[in-house]
C-alpha cells in the first residue's frame, strides 16, 4: 500500500561525489606507531602524545559495545586508514589559499565557504577528511576575543585552554569509540567564547569524508566562559562508496556559570544504497557539561544519513538551575539503523531538562530512541520532560523506545510521553486533492511531525535541513 | 417485432446526439459515462451517468451507503477506490488519467465529508502552498506570504472565520463545524471550476449552514459548476440546485428539478425502486 510513499523518500544522495585530490595518507592499521605518526604529522606537544597513547592503551583493553539496537558485521580496525589529509605545501592561512578543487567540492556541497556567503553571517570551519581546511571570519571574531579555529591550531596557539578542557567532559577512557577517537583524532573545531561575550554569528563546521577506507575521527571542543553565548552548527556529508566507513567523533562542550551553548547538527553522511551496501558508521560521543550555575546546553540534531547512527548527545547538569535540552529528528530509510537519544544527568539543584525526539522510519529502516534521565540525590527540585514520537512510513520499518529513568531525589518530577503513528494515506490524499504533489505532501506531513524540533534550528540551518530532508519548512516551522 | 424495436433504438440514438450537441454548446464541465468503481473488493458504483454544465448546481441525494462519497472520491482520484469501468471527461480531458493533484490543478475541488487533520502544518501555509501549486500549474507566479494575506482576508470574511484559525494546524482540534467551514474557505481561495461538496452541511448549526450556503452562492458563477451531496432539503433552500439526482445502491435511480428534493424530504427514499431489483 505504501510502496508509493516509500519511493518518494528514496531520493538520490546528492553529495555522493568524490573529489580527486592528492592526499597525504598514513597506511591502514592501528598501533602505537600509528598514534605516534599522527601526532608527528601534526607536530603535537609531548603531553598530547602521551594522552593519545594512554587512550590507545586503554582502547586495546576495551570491547566494541553491542547493547545498541543495531546490527552490523564486525569492523576490521586494522584495515582502516586513520589519517588522510589533502596535500598542501604549507598550512593554510586564508581562504584564498584553499585548493581550488576543495573549494569546488565545498561549492558542490553548498557550503558557504566563499567570502560573500561568509558575509551572510556564518563563520565556517571545514574539515575535509581529517584536516581543517580553512576557518573564515576569524578576524572579526578575534576582536571579541572569540577563538574559532581547528583543534590542531588551538593545540599550538592556545595550549593552556586545550589542556585544561580536553577530555574534561568525555575522558579518554569513556567508551570504546571515544577512546579510539582520543587515540587517533586528527582534527576538528575549537571554540572559546570569553566571559560575557555573546557570539554575534552562528559558528559552523562542515565535515566531509572524501578518501576511501578512511575513518573520520574529528574532535570538537567548545568552551563558553561565564555569561557567554554561542550557537554552533555542524554539517556532514561523504561520497558514496560500497564499503562502510567509520566515523567516530567526539564533541565536548563546557558551559560555565550563566553561559549558554546551542549546538545544532544536520547529519547527512552517506547512508548506503538500497540494499544496505556501504554507508557511514556514525559512532559518536557528544556530551556537554553545565559546569556553572544557570548555564544551559541545548542539542538539536537532524539525523538523516549514515548506515548506522549511534549517538547520545548528553548533558551533565552540574550547576544549580542549569538547563539541558535535546531536540532530535532521526530519519531512517532503506536499511539504515539509528539508535540515538540522550542522557540528562541531573546533579545540581533545580536543574531542568527537556527531551523532544521525533523518529521517522521508512523502507526497512530501524529507529530506536534510547534515553537516560538520572536525578542524583542532591538534585532537589529537578525536572525532566520527555516526549518521544515515532512515525512509520510503510510497514517494513521499525520504531523502538528505550527510556531509562533513575530518580534518587523524591522532590524531582519526571514526565515521559510517547506515541507511534503511521503516515496517513488519507492525509496525503487530502493534500493532493488541494493540488500538492504526493512528494510535497509527504514532506509537509513529515515537517509538521518534526515541527517542535525544526523550530529549534537556527534559520540558516533550517534551510539546510529543508534541502536535506526535501522538506518545505517555511511556514510550518515556528 | 424486431424492426419496430430497431426503429425505437434509432430514435433514442438520435436524441443522444442532439442532447450532446446541445450540452457541448452549453460549456460542458463534467461528463460521467457508465462509471463503475469498487473498494475493498465490493462493487459500489454500478454505472453512473451524469452530465454537468457550466453554471449548474447538481444535488446528489440518497440513502447512507448508496455511494455518494465514493462518487466524490473517485472523481477526486482517491487511489483507494478502483475504477472498473466507464469514462469521465472534465473540460474535454480524460479525468481518470490524471493524478489527484493534477485534477485539483485542473480545477476539481472536493470538500471532504471527513476533513483530515495534519498536525504541525499551519493552515495558512497549507492554503498558500495549495494556492501556489494551482497558480504554478496555470503558469502564474507564486504569491508571497504577504500578498497571500490580502487574499485570505477577503475569503475569511466570506466564511466568517477567525483569522486565528490560520495559525493553527490544518483541521487539528477543529470542531466539526470549523472543519466544514475550513473546507469552504479552501474552496473560496482555490476557486475551482468544479466543486464537489460532500455533506458539507452535516453537523452544522443553522448559522454555519447559512455561512456555507452563502459562500457557495457567492462563488457560483456562469463559468463554474458544483455537485452538492446532501441529505437535507434545508441546504437546498439556500443553495438552489438546477438538478437533483437520487443515488441508490450505486446507481442514479431518479433525476429531477429542485422539487424532487422536496418530494424526497416528504416521502423518504423507499418509494424509489432500486434499479438492481427492478432489473433483476
Ligand atoms: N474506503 C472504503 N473501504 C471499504 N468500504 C468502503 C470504503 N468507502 C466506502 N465503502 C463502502 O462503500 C459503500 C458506499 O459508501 P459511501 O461512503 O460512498 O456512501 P455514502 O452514500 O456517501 O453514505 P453516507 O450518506 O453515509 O455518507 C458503503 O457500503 C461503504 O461501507
Ligand atoms: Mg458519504
Amino acid at each position: 500500500m505504501s510502496s508509493s510513499i516509500e519511493t518518494l523518500v528514496n531520493r538520490e544522495y546528492k553529495f555522493g561525489f568524490v573529489t580527486d585530490i592528492e592526499a597525504d595518507t598514513i597506511p591502514p592499521g592501528l598501533g602505537e606507531d600509528t598514534v605516534r605518526a599522527i601526532a608527528l604529522k601534526k607536530r603535537e606537544p609531548e603531553w598530547l602524545v602521551d594522552w593519545r597513547l594512554k587512550a590507545y592503551r586503554r582502547w586495546v583493553t576495551m570491547r566494541e559495545p553491542h547493547w545498541g539496537n543495531v546490527r552490523y558485521d564486525p569492523i576490521d580496525y586494522e584495515s582502516q586508514v586513520y589519517y588522510s589529509a589533502p596535500k598542501t605545501a604549507k598550512p593554510i592561512g586564508s581562504l584564498d589559499e584553499v585548493d581550488p578543487k576543495l573549494r569546488e567540492a565545498y561549492d558542490k556541497l553548498g557550503i558557504p565557504l566563499k567570502e560573500q556567503q561568509v558575509l551572510a553571517g556564518v563563520a565556517v570551519d571545514a574539515v575535509f577528511d581529517s584536516v581543517s581546511v580553512g576557518t573564515s571570519y576569524r578576524e572579526q571574531l578575534g576582536k571579541l576575543g572569540i577563538i574559532f579555529c581547528s583543534l590542531g591550531e588551538a593545540v599550538r596557539e592556545h595550549p593552556d585552554l586545550v589542556r585544561k578542557y580536553l577530555g574534561s567532559v568525555v575522558p579518554y577512557s569513556d567508551n570504546f569509540y571515544a577512546s579510539l577517537n582520543s587515540a587517533v583524532f586528527s582534527d576538528g573545531s575549537f571554540v572559546y567564547v570569553p566571559p560575557g561575550v555573546h557570539c554575534p554569528m552562528e559558528l559552523s563546521t562542515y565535515f566531509r569524508i572524501n578518501a576511501a577506507n578512511t575513518g573520520q575521527f574529528e574532535r570538537t571542543l567548545i568552551i563558553a566562559d561565564e555569561g557567554a553565548y554561542v550557537s554552533y552548527l555542524e554539517g556532514c556529508t561523504a561520497p558514496k562508496r560500497d564499503t562502510h566507513q567509520l566515523h567516530a567523533a567526539v564533541v565536548e562542550i563546557i558551559a560555565l556559570a550563566n553561559a549558554t551553548v546551542k549546538y545544532s547538527t544536520v547529519q547527512n553522511w552517506y547512508s548506503g544504497d538500497e540494499e544496505g551496501r556501504g554507508g557511514i558508521f556514525n559512532f559518536v560521543t557528544k556530551r556537554g557539561k553545565c559546569a556553572g550555575a544557570n548555564s544551559k546546553i541545548s542539542w538539536t540534531q537532524v539525523e538523516t544519513g549514515s548506515a548506522i547512527t549511534w549517538k547520545y548527545p548528553s548533558v551533565i547538569l552540574q550547576g544549580d538551575n542549569s538547563v539541558g535540552e535535546f531536540y532530535s529528528v532521526a530519519v531512517v530509510n532503506h536499511h539504515q539503523q539509528a539508535d540515538t537519544g540522550t542522557k540528562m544527568l541531573h546533579l545540581g539543584r533545580n536543574t531542568r531538562s527537556t527531551i523532544v525526539s521525533k523518529g521517522i522510519s521508512a523502507g526497512q529502516g530501524n529507529n530506536s530512541y534510547r534515553g537516560r534521565v538520572y536525578v542524583g540525590p542532591k538534585a532537589a527540585g529537578a525536572r525532566n520532560y520527555t516526549q518521544c514520537d515515532s512515525m512509520l512510513i510503510g510497514n517494513r520499518c521499525g520504531a523502538h523506545t528505550f527510556p531509562y529513568i533513575e530518580v534518587a531525589n523524591d522532590t524531582a518530577q519526571v514526565e515521559h510521553e510517547a506515541s507511534t503513528s503511521k503516515i496517513g494515506e488519507d492525509q496525503i490524499f487530502y493534500l493532493q486533492q488541494r493540488g500538492i504533489s504526493k512528494e510535497n505532501a509527504v514532506s509537509m506531513i513529515v515537517a509538521g511531525f518534526c515541527k517542535d524540533v525544526f523550530k529549534e534550528l537556527p534559520m540558516e540551518f533550517a534551510l539546510e535541513a529543508q534541502q536535506l530532508l526535501g522538506i518545505t519548512l517555511e511556514g510550518s516551522v515556528g | 417485432m424486431r424492426p419496430v424495436i430497431g426503429g425505437r433504438l434509432l430514435v433514442v440514438g438520435y436524441w443522444w446526439l442532439v442532447v450532446e450537441q446541445y450540452q457541448l454548446g452549453r460549456d460542458n464541465v463534467l461528463d460521467i459515462r457508465n462509471l463503475q468503481a469498487r473498494v475493498a473488493g465490493n462493487d459500489i458504483l454500478k454505472g453512473i451517468t451524469l452530465t454537468v454544465n457550466a453554471g449548474e448546481v447538481h444535488a446528489v441525494m440518497g440513502p447512507n451507503g448508496s455511494g455518494k462519497s465514493t462518487l466524490a472520491q473517485v472523481l477526486a482520484g482517491n487511489p483507494v477506490y478502483e475504477v472498473t469501468g466507464g469514462t469521465v471527461t472534465f473540460d474535454g480531458r480524460d479525468l481518470l488519467a490524471l493524478q489527484p493533484e493534477e485534477r485539483a490543478q485542473a480545477g476539481v475541488f472536493m470538500a471532504f465529508q471527513y476533513p483530515v487533520e495534519i498536525p504541525g502544518v499551519s493552515n495558512a501555509y497549507f492554503l498558500r502552498s495549495a494556492y501556489n501549486e494551482l497558480r504554478k500549474a496555470r503558469g502564474q507566479d507564486e504569491v508571497d506570504p504577504l500578498e497571500f494575506l490580502d487574499i485570505m482576508e477577503k475569503n475569511l470574511t466570506l466564511v466568517d472565520m477567525d483569522p486565528a484559525m490560520l495559525n493553527r494546524s490544518v483541521n487539528a482540534g477543529f470542531s466539526g463545524g470549523e472543519k466544514k467551514r475550513n473546507e469552504i474557505l479552501q474552496m473560496a481561495v482555490l476557486r475551482p471550476r468544479l466543486a464537489i461538496l460532500d455533506e458539507t452541511d452535516s453537523g452544522l448549526d443553522i448559522d454555519a449552514l447559512r455561512v456555507v450556503a452563502d459562500g457557495v452562492n457567492t462563488l457560483r458563477r456562469p463559468d463554474n459548476a458544483a455537485i452538492v451531496v446532501t441529505h437535507y432539503q434545508r441546504l437546498l433552500n439556500h443553495i438552489v440546485p438546477d438538478f437533483v439526482h437520487v443515488l441508490s445502491a450505486g446507481r442514479i435511480v431518479k433525476s429531477g428539478g429542485k422539487e424532487l428534493a422536496l418530494e424526497l424530504e416528504e416521502k423518504g427514499y423507499d418509494w424509489l425502486e432500486a434499479p438492481a431489483e427492478a432489473l433483476a
